[in-house]
């Protein structure tokens, strides 16, 4: 069985063929990364313009690295949600037709679960359900507990901005580039005084929730009170970091104490953070997973991997309809 | 030579896709706005059931380009794009004023101006001459506010839902104001497919990875600082 995944439901367009064993045949991704740089942030209708420029070439690269023909697909998997309506519309217009023209089975894929399940790709990370996850990327910032294919408990979301988000408003506000992650992390590493007095936003609170929003406004008008100097403004891209890294892993460690769970899967675009690597690495009696880097931002491989689990499992929706879900709830 | 050609238009508030073959063709048609992505795959299905071909006996595929609906032109492309690329097939780009041209009621080589409301209080036009069995285009397509448009030649028909919005304003742009204006007409799949035979007999047909939506609005975004 060879399944093709497709990804287009943000900034990045991805495109992927996995077979049954869930060996990764081929796969090919292009971020418009640069194109939304010069905005500070994604342009919805640029990102869609983007993706139909780039899916096809894409698909027809993928196809031929893995040398084979369309005709050779057994199913064909695309992200149908959550995410920008118009850029999945891309992806999901092309595989549906796809799969419709083809008369093989079309797989809508969960972004989220998607993130959630492209672990066990890799077999020796002896990734077994259930098992929690915390979530963290640009758009999304959750702790799920996955207890298996299509069956997941959210535990906790941000009631505000996403994780990356926060990184990318801080970066901007701070005359960083975008994405603002990696920026903010290079420029903590310059800190001398360590400085670490930043609040960590509902951390007392019983719930699994989190919140940024207030922490990101702490952050800006720490920026407005220095004297906005080279070493006062990697001081402050170090407290931030800080505090944003010490809530996820406190949070993270509320939810292993309620669920009695001791495997933790960290994985979205922030999870490539060298900062909150090292604080969740040492957590203790936890087996602490964090999926490749390539795995870890959007890609087309865990949509093909997903839509697969749903093909060996035969979990089919039979329809021609073309449907996304920009806000599509992780439990069904 | 028996041609046979698959289009879809969903560039407006209408939904169609239609089969021809030769000269013969069969249509689906719909005004639905907003359910373009759930109908239009179905109504393929049922167009082609219809004329009693499947889809790997096609010769190609068109699609309404545009301009209109940002999310409406892509569903098209995209669709077009899946379908072309599972049967390698060519693709015809069939601009969706060019099909409210080639709907005018006029006598041969007389010009008309199919204009459809663009939202932002603009316009999307075209000048074109309508033959008898095609429509050229005469100098570009454009976006702009009704106010703007500026016509220098004698235009005997307007019609699309510009017009149904600025009928008055887009009368003052002409040189002699027309009688002949059909302010309801809509882009339909079987004037896409008839076009684009024309484009399949003059080779003029392109790979799926170029079927992409002519958007003629390309400021989206207003760049800060």
């Amino acid at each position: 069985m060879k399944v093709l995944g497709i990804e287009s439901s943000c900034d990045e367009t991805g495109v992927a063929i996995i077979d049954e064993k869930g060996k990764l045949l081929a796969e090919r991704l292009y971020s418009q990364i640069e194109l939304h740089a010069q905005y500070g942030g994604v342009v919805p209708e640029l990102a869609s313009r983007d993706h139909i420029r780039k899916i096809t070439p894409l698909i027809k690269e993928t196809l031929k690295a893995a040398d084979l023909t369309l005709n050779q697909l057994d199913a064909i998997a695309y992200t149908a949600g959550p995410g920008l309506v118009g850029a999945l519309f891309v992806g999901a217009s092309v595989g549906q037709s796809m799969a419709w023209s083809l008369g093989i089975p079309s797989i809508p894929v969960h972004h989220m679960e998607a993130h959630l399940l492209v672990p066990f790709i890799d077999q020796a990370s002896g990734l077994q359900f259930p098992f929690l996850c915390l979530l963290v990327s640009g758009g999304h910032t959750m702790l799920v507990q996955a207890n298996g294919l299509g069956d997941h408990q959210v535990l906790g979301q941000s009631r505000d901005d996403a994780v990356g988000e926060a990184f990318d408003k801080v970066a901007k506000q701070l005359g960083l580039g975008y994405p603002g992650g990696p920026a903010i992390e290079k420029l903590a590493k310059q800190s001398i005084s360590k400085r670490d007095d930043f609040p960590r936003p509902m951390i007392d609170h019983p719930s699994l929730d989190f919140s940024f929003s207030g922490l990101k406004t702490h952050t800006l008008l720490e920026y407005k009170k220095a004297k906005q100097l080279s070493e006062e403004k990697a001081d402050i891209a170090h407290a931030f970091q800080q505090a944003v890294t010490d809530t996820l892993y406190a949070k993270c460690q509320q939810a292993i104490e309620q669920t009695g769970l001791d495997t933790l899967v960290v994985a979205g675009g922030v999870s490539a953070n060298r900062g909150l690597r090292e604080k969740f690495n040492q957590l203790d009696d936890v087996n602490v997973i964090f999926p490749s880097m390539k795995f870890c931002t959007d890609n087309g491989v865990m949509i093909a991997y997903t839509g697969l689990q749903y093909a060996l499992a035969e979990k089919f929706v039979g329809t021609n309809e073309i449907k996304v879900y920009p806000r599509w709830s992780l439990q069904q | 030579m028996t041609v046979k050609l698959l289009g879809i238009e969903t560039a407006t508030e209408a939904c169609s896709a239609a089969v021809l073959i030769d000269n013969e063709v069969v249509e689906r048609f719909e005004v639905a706005p907003r359910k373009h992505n759930e109908l239009i795959l179905p109504m393929c299905g049922a167009v082609l059931a219809d004329a009693g071909v499947s889809v790997n006996q096609l010769d190609g595929i068109a699609f309404g380009c545009g301009p209109g609906a940002f999310t409406g032109i892509r569903i098209a492309a995209s669709v077009t794009q899946g379908i072309a690329l599972a049967h390698d097939l060519p693709v015809a780009s069939i601009s969706t004023l060019a099909n409210l041209a080639y709907q005018a009621d006029v006598n041969a080589n007389e010009l008309v101006m199919p204009a459809i409301d663009a939202r932002m209080e603009e316009v999307y036009w075209a000048i074109y001459r309508k033959t008898l069995d095609k429509v050229e285009l005469i100098g570009e397509e454009k976006v702009q506010l009704p106010v703007d448009v500026g016509i220098e030649e004698y235009v005997s028909c307007g019609l699309g839902t510009g017009w149904g919005a600025y009928r008055d304003i887009l009368q003052q742009r002409l040189v002699a104001s027309t009688e002949n204006v059909i302010e309801d007409a809509l882009p339909h799949a079987q004037v896409t497919v008839r076009l684009a035979k024309h484009k399949y007999l003059d080779q003029q047909m392109v790979d799926a990875m170029n079927a992409l939506p002519v958007y003629l609005r390309n400021q989206v975004i207003h760049k800060k600082r």
